[in-house]
């Protein structure tokens, strides 16, 4: 009866387990196992079936001078954006946090740049950085009496104008994060530091800063995910080019596997990426976890 | 009680009827994509309403699938699931890629009787090289175009050339190029002599300049590529020498997107741009503008480029016929003159340009003209096996060039030994 019963738990606990279950493995699990298994074998062509070549996509991928420059690629793109989005974040939600006039509406302006969808943002970028008669241009024209510029067609500078567009768009979102964090925090606090003579700086760095580490490994978790996950913008802005200087790395993968259909070898990068995030993202729990301070 | 049960008889018998005859009906879906602003797809789903309310025996779903990018990734993935489309228009340098793929099957088994092969005859050949290979006709050209070069009558004026005379030659437009060029006090320049745009697809624009020094990019049976060839280096290094030595032509890679508007803006006085934006030139450019053919070096000469219709396999032979039957009537005098002049893009058969219509459309507007005349000149489209991968690779080496780091010799050679790993297989 006991055993029954057991039993009969178990399957309950299963079944409401399925749902979830189900999408996971159908759209997590499975496609991932796939694409591993894709990795060594060939791209199947209509007239040519796919078969195992072992290690042949990998030493490829090795030798391909395109992977490791989008690569290389993806770490700038990380470096320049992650830092100072959460930066910008952080100075925007102290500042939008205080007493001042017009509170809601600079949030919302702030706010913004997140809404928009990506594509949405990358056009009216492209206006912003079109040669001779876009925004900067025209602003710098004016002003200064300076040339007209090519941020997006100069392999020097168009991976920086990717930058600042992402930067523009991910630090209202982190913002808010922030803001929330910061209103957690209780007042008494600040008021006890003030009390023992505390100036600001000093409020900010032993105590605002320490309560917001939680909320910034959030942030920066999404950070380094969004870093690899945003390309919308490149496909309108640079389209990779000039010479792949601003192509990513999950660009790079789109390109292989739907440009140039070669699905194999983009199960291969497909498979290089995930292990790359599942580094960093046990990196960064790792890293993290000796300074943050839960309540 | 009795009545309502009468009553579903009734509507059961409805709709098995209405099944049965819709059963009858020929189902057809049909992918097609939008490059160019404008009224393209309305065009598209007009035409294709009015052929479906004139034959009452087909039913065709026609399906706006995006750029065509999107368009040809769609209807591969559509077709690797088990679900193709019965007929796409699709980029005609895909052909290669769609047979390796083997989604795609040759018109020819439709074409049967004389009539039919007189038809495929009446398609410019200039369209005709990228559609057909291994003596098989594969697509039928439709939304095809040519690049022209469009110029700033107001702008040559005012640089006291002759409004009227576009450049003839390559030194010729180098040298109205350096007189369009202008500077204002700081040095900076205001507008530029030529604009030929290099961002995305540099490979397109940049064919003509090859095809004009000579150059044939390559072979038929998209098997093997001459990117390193003397005479594309020259061209290439002519398009260097554009911005750098001669000075008429913005530096880096030029946005395509923009390159009408800076046109409009007067930032350049000569813009090299396909034909499809005839139309929105027409339409938005404040001052007199003259179009013309390209340059020529050894020869005139131009790329064609655009889509043609395919039929993909996995559909039966009842559907294939009707595809083909709508293909003939899309393409067909009336149907074709007023794509054209909805788009810009090149009727692509001679007969079009004799209806009455296309009569009145150029005799209003000779610049129409222009890009059928230049079709005499003009040769296939860059396009291999692995097409994309190869363009691409080639796209790589132009921009390399383009922007200064690797000349032009070094990125064309190394672009060569790529493309012949990837068509070993295929020679």
């Amino acid at each position: 009866m006991r055993s029954f019963k057991l039993r009969r738990d178990w399957i309950h606990g299963w079944l409401l387990l399925l749902p979830a279950l189900v999408f996971l493995f159908a759209f997590t699990h499975i496609p991932a196992v796939t694409t591993l298994i894709n990795s060594f074998f060939s791209t199947p062509r209509g007239r040519r079936p796919s078969k195992f070549i072992g290690l042949d996509n990998y030493e490829r991928m090795i030798n391909d001078p395109v992977f490791w420059k989008v690569l290389w690629n993806n770490l700038w793109f990380a470096i320049g954006t992650i830092p100072v989005s959460v930066a910008l974040a952080i100075v925007m939600a102290l500042w939008v946090n205080e007493k001042l006039a017009g509170r809601s509406f600079v949030r919302m302006a702030y706010f913004t740049p997140t809404v928009l969808p990506l594509i949405a943002v990358a056009n009216i970028w492209m206006f912003f950085y079109t040669p001779g008669f876009g925004l900067f241009d025209q602003i710098t024209g004016a002003l200064f009496g300076w040339p007209a510029s090519n941020y997006l067609g100069n392999p020097d500078t168009a991976l920086n104008a990717i930058i600042v567009v992402t930067v523009w768009k991910e630090a209202g979102f982190f913002m808010i994060f922030y803001l929330a964090a910061l209103q957690a925090i209780p007042v008494s606090l600040k008021e006890a530091a003030q009390i023992e003579g505390a100036g600001r700086w000093t409020i900010f760095w032993r105590i605002t800063f320490p309560l917001l580490m939680p909320t910034t490994l959030f942030v920066c978790v999404n950070a380094v995910i969004n870093s690899f996950r945003l390309v919308d913008h490149i496909f309108i802005l640079t389209d990779g080019g000039p010479d792949n200087a601003s192509a990513l790395l999950l660009f790079y993968i789109y390109e292989v596997a739907f440009r140039f259909w070669e699905t194999a070898y983009g199960a291969t990068l497909t498979v290089a990426l995930l292990i790359l995030l599942s580094l960093l993202a046990i990196g960064q729990f790792f890293f993290f976890d000796r300074k943050v301070h839960y309540k | 009680m009795l009545k309502s049960t009468f009553l579903k008889a009734v509507a059961a018998t409805a709709l098995s009827f209405s099944t049965w005859a819709s059963a009858q009906a020929v189902d057809l879906q049909f992918y097609f994509p939008v490059a160019v602003g404008g009224k393209a797809a309305d065009t598209i789903q007009e035409l294709t309403n009015e052929y479906v309310a004139q034959n009452p025996g087909v039913n065709i779903d026609a399906v706006y699938a995006g750029s065509y990018q999107d368009t040809v990734a769609k209807a591969i993935t559509a077709s690797r699931g088990g679900n193709p489309p019965q007929l796409s228009v699709i980029l005609s340098v895909d052909m290669f890629t769609l047979i390796d793929e083997d989604l795609i099957v040759p018109f020819d088994d439709y074409l049967t009787n004389d009539e039919d092969k007189k038809w495929i005859e009446g398609f410019y050949p200039a369209f005709m090289e990228n559609s057909q290979t291994g003596g098989k006709t594969y697509g039928i050209p439709f939304q095809r175009s040519t690049p022209v070069l469009y110029w700033n009558k107001e702008a040559f004026k005012e640089a006291g050339l002759d409004p009227d005379v576009a450049p003839e030659t390559w030194d010729e437009m180098v040298e109205f190029g350096k007189k369009l060029t202008k500077k204002d006090a700081n040095g900076n320049v205001t507008q530029w002599g030529v604009r030929i745009p290099s961002s995305g697809f540099p490979y397109w624009l940049f064919q003509g300049l090859a095809i004009q020094n000579g150059a044939i990019l390559a072979n038929a049976d998209g098997n093997k590529t001459n990117f390193d060839d003397p005479k594309v280096v020259e061209a290439l290094q002519f398009l260097v020498d554009l911005s750098t030595k001669d000075e008429v032509m913005a530096p880096g890679i030029i946005e395509w997107g923009a390159t009408p508007k800076a046109f409009f803006e007067g930032q350049t006085a000569m813009m090299w741009t396909s034909t499809g934006n005839l139309t929105n030139v027409r339409d938005n450019a404040p001052f007199d503008f003259g179009v013309a053919m390209l340059p020529a070096k050894e020869t005139r000469g131009a790329p064609t480029g655009g889509g043609n219709f395919y039929l993909f396999k996995g559909a039966s032979d009842e559907q294939n016929k009707a595809a083909v039957e709508f293909v003939q009537w899309i393409t067909a005098p009336e149907q074709a003159a007023k794509w054209t002049i909805a788009t810009g893009y090149v009727a692509p058969r001679a007969e079009t340009w004799d209806t009455e219509t296309m009569k009145a459309y150029t005799a209003d507007f000779a610049p129409a003209l222009v890009a059928r005349d230049q079709l005499e000149f003009a040769k296939a489209e860059l396009s291999t096996y692995q097409n994309q991968r190869v363009t691409g690779i080639f796209n790589d080496a132009l921009a390399a060039a383009i922007t200064g780091s690797k000349d032009p010799a070094t990125a064309l050679k190394e672009a060569q030994e790529q493309a012949d790993q990837i068509l070993n297989e295929y020679r």
